[in-house]
């Protein structure tokens, strides 16, 4: 069942005078279940195509369908709401809300999505336990370590059961072991719980991992292979 | 406590000094528009019943057009009338009658154009402060005849001292010739230098007789227990004087329309008030303004993110407006506490403004002035504060509107 669609998709920037090619004629499909990643050097336009995956950014031409929901016919409220039903996204620096314990951050989903209270409790500290936090709900993001801040961003990605989890550059920040780990975790939430997730990665270990590699160079895909 | 209103707390203090800052930017401004406007209101009234007690009472019942033409011989015929319909309402305070006329006043040296009131000297001393202004010599008496009271200034020009006899001449109220000869009884203070240098007063019996005025009188002069009573007593008078039956019209005239000079004065006094005010507020919209810009640049990526797992750009303005909402309506409830027990304090206390201006004491205030707090002096200002630090919180709340995720997630 294909869960992303990507049909000759283009985008360009505009840094000064100087118009940058992003991605170019960019198709492919990524199927449920997958553990995919999407490697390249930097400047390869794989942060690019998680955005335009995610809906947070529009493509120049070209159609993206996700979950059967075409980008090209939505407004930026359709969007978001896919986005918090559909979308997980896990970010290169966790980008966790300050100010909301562990706990919160991961109930903050939910409480969008409208779930009561005590569900809401109960599902995060369950999620929390899952990922390796339990008893840490009430820390703040400031009072975590970075592999730790990450986890509770694995946890809020995954929590509402999305669709796809996208996550940009998981590891970057995180040393080997504590990467490892994460990795680790997610596969088996991908195993377990059936959960689509695409990285955008240019870590070895990210690409180990991966049971499909997606090469970008310069915009363009060069490479699509399955192990 | 919902999601939205905690985020919003703990927003506000994510930079506790320069929340305090501004919260106390808002509640200084609060305090000072709560005791200003207090200051206000309450030298107004001061103004007022002061001088109404020195010149023309709350209101007055005269002959119609005797206000613009001060003809002798528009005159209240029965004054007695007057009085048993004032004796019915409540609210009057006090009253009396006046006789006036412009004559020339003359010493042994000297002679002065003044204008020579007769009045009741009971009757006066309930309606006007005439008896308390008395520096030299005494008030006058009920038996008295010949004795004048003369403004300070008149008897330093007319070099006359108590028991100084001045020739009063005018013209009565039948067209002959006023003339009488008056002792200085009293001499009166009130640092009005119109009133102290152009009046004199004598008894009405005598201001009758030498004018030929025939039991008639000019003014009736009336005094109210409160100036919000004046309307009702004002139309209460409006309505019997109908039903007296007189044979010519009469009119009754507020403090206002006796005195259009101090009401412009008041006018004046407020406009320029509410410019400052109007610039005091500002000031802290700008300051609230600034804190929010702040707040939404450092939070910029944050946004983005909250954009990105499916946060409503909706849900972010409601959130920064609550914060902002918040930190004024703190600040505005300190400001209004705060300022409203030091209005109270100086309300029983009084500011000293001995070394007040000429201009005050034109108006007779002299010695010390005393706030009133109301609930229009309270909340008026705060309220101004509350609607204007509203709009601009608004504009900051709305950019975040036209954010995308993927440009606020760039932001450092």
């Amino acid at each position: 069942m294909k869960i992303v669609e990507c049909i000759n998709v283009n985008k360009t920037y505009q840094q000064g005078q100087i118009k940058v090619h992003a991605l170019r004629d960019i198709s492919l499909v990524i199927e449920k279940g997958e553990f995919a990643a999407v490697a390249g050097p930097s400047g390869s336009g794989k942060t690019t195509l998680l955005n335009l995956v995610g809906g947070l950014d529009a493509s120049d031409s070209g159609s993206i369908v996700v979950d059967g929901n075409a980008f090209d016919q939505m407004s930026q409220s359709q969007l978001a709401n896919l986005r918090l039903h559909k979308i997980g996204f896990v970010f290169q620096a966790y980008n966790l809300i300050p100010v909301l314990s562990a706990a919160e951050n991961v109930e903050f989903v939910m409480l969008l999505q409208g779930v009561t209270a005590r569900e809401r409790q109960q599902r995060a500290k369950a999620i929390l336990d899952d990922v390796g936090l339990a008893g840490k709900y009430d820390r703040r993001p400031a009072e975590l370590s970075g592999g730790q801040q990450q986890r509770v961003a694995v946890a809020r990605a995954i929590v509402s059961s999305p669709s796809i989890v996208l996550a940009d550059e998981p590891t970057a920040n995180l040393d080997s072991k504590t990467g490892e780990g994460l990795l680790e975790m997610m596969q088996k939430m991908n195993e377990e719980k059936r959960v689509t997730f695409i990285f955008s990665t240019h870590d070895k270990m990210v690409m180990d991992y991966a049971r499909r590699l997606i090469f970008l160079r310069d915009g363009r895909l060069v490479d699509d292979q399955v192990k | 406590m919902s999601v939205d209103v905690k985020m919003a707390w703990r927003n506000i203090w994510r930079n506790p000094r320069r929340t305090i800052l501004t919260i106390c930017a808002i509640a200084f401004a609060s305090l000072l528009l709560v005791f200003m406007l207090s200051f206000q209101f309450g030298s107004y009234e001061t103004m007022i019943n002061t001088s109404v007690k020195i010149h023309t009472g709350h209101l007055q019942v005269q002959a119609d057009e005797y206000q613009d033409k001060k003809s002798i011989r528009l005159v209240v015929p029965n004054p007695e009338k007057i009085a048993n319909l004032l004796d019915k309402i409540p609210k009057v305070e006090a009253y009396t009658f006046r006789g006036q006329a412009f004559s020339l006043i003359s010493s042994k040296e000297r002679t002065y154009g003044a204008v020579v009131k007769g009045i009741d000297p009971e009757r006066e001393a309930t309606v006007s402060r005439l008896k308390a202004l008395i520096r030299q010599g005494d008030f006058l008496s009920k038996d008295d005849t010949d004795q004048a009271l003369v403004g300070k200034l008149l008897a330093r020009n007319l070099r006359v001292n108590i028991g100084d006899e001045l020739t009063v001449v005018g013209q009565g109220r039948d067209g002959s010739i006023a003339a009488t000869v008056v002792k200085v009884k009293g001499i009166y203070s009130s640092g009005i230098d119109e009133f102290d240098r152009a009046s004199i007063h004598i008894p009405l019996e005598t201001f009758q007789e030498v004018y030929t005025m025939r039991g008639v009188v000019h003014e009736v002069v009336v005094i109210a227990d409160s100036l919000g009573d004046i309307d009702t007593i004002k139309r209460t008078i409006k309505a019997n004087l109908l039903s007296l039956n007189l044979k010519k019209a009469l009119t009754v005239l507020d403090w206002n329309e006796l005195m259009p000079g101090l009401r412009q004065s008041i006018e004046m006094d407020l406009v320029s008030g509410v410019i400052f005010y109007f610039l005091l507020v500002l000031v802290v919209a700008f300051s609230i303004l600034n804190t929010f810009l702040m707040a939404i640049f450092e939070r910029t990526r944050e946004f983005g993110v909250l954009m990105a797992i499916g946060t409503t750009p909706g849900r972010l303005t409601k959130v920064l407006l609550i914060e902002s909402m918040t930190m004024t309506l703190v600040g505005i409830v300190a400001g209004i506490v705060i300022g409203s027990l030091v209005t109270v304090y100086f309300q029983s206390h009084g500011i000293d403004i001995s070394g007040a201006s000429e201009l005050l004491s034109q108006f007779g205030i002299t010695g010390r002035m005393y706030p009133k707090l109301s609930l229009l002096s309270a909340v008026s200002g705060p309220l101004a504060v509350l609607i204007i630090t509203f709009f601009a919180a608004i504009y900051p709340a709305l950019k975040v509107r036209r954010m995308r995720p993927v440009e606020a997630m760039r932001a450092v």
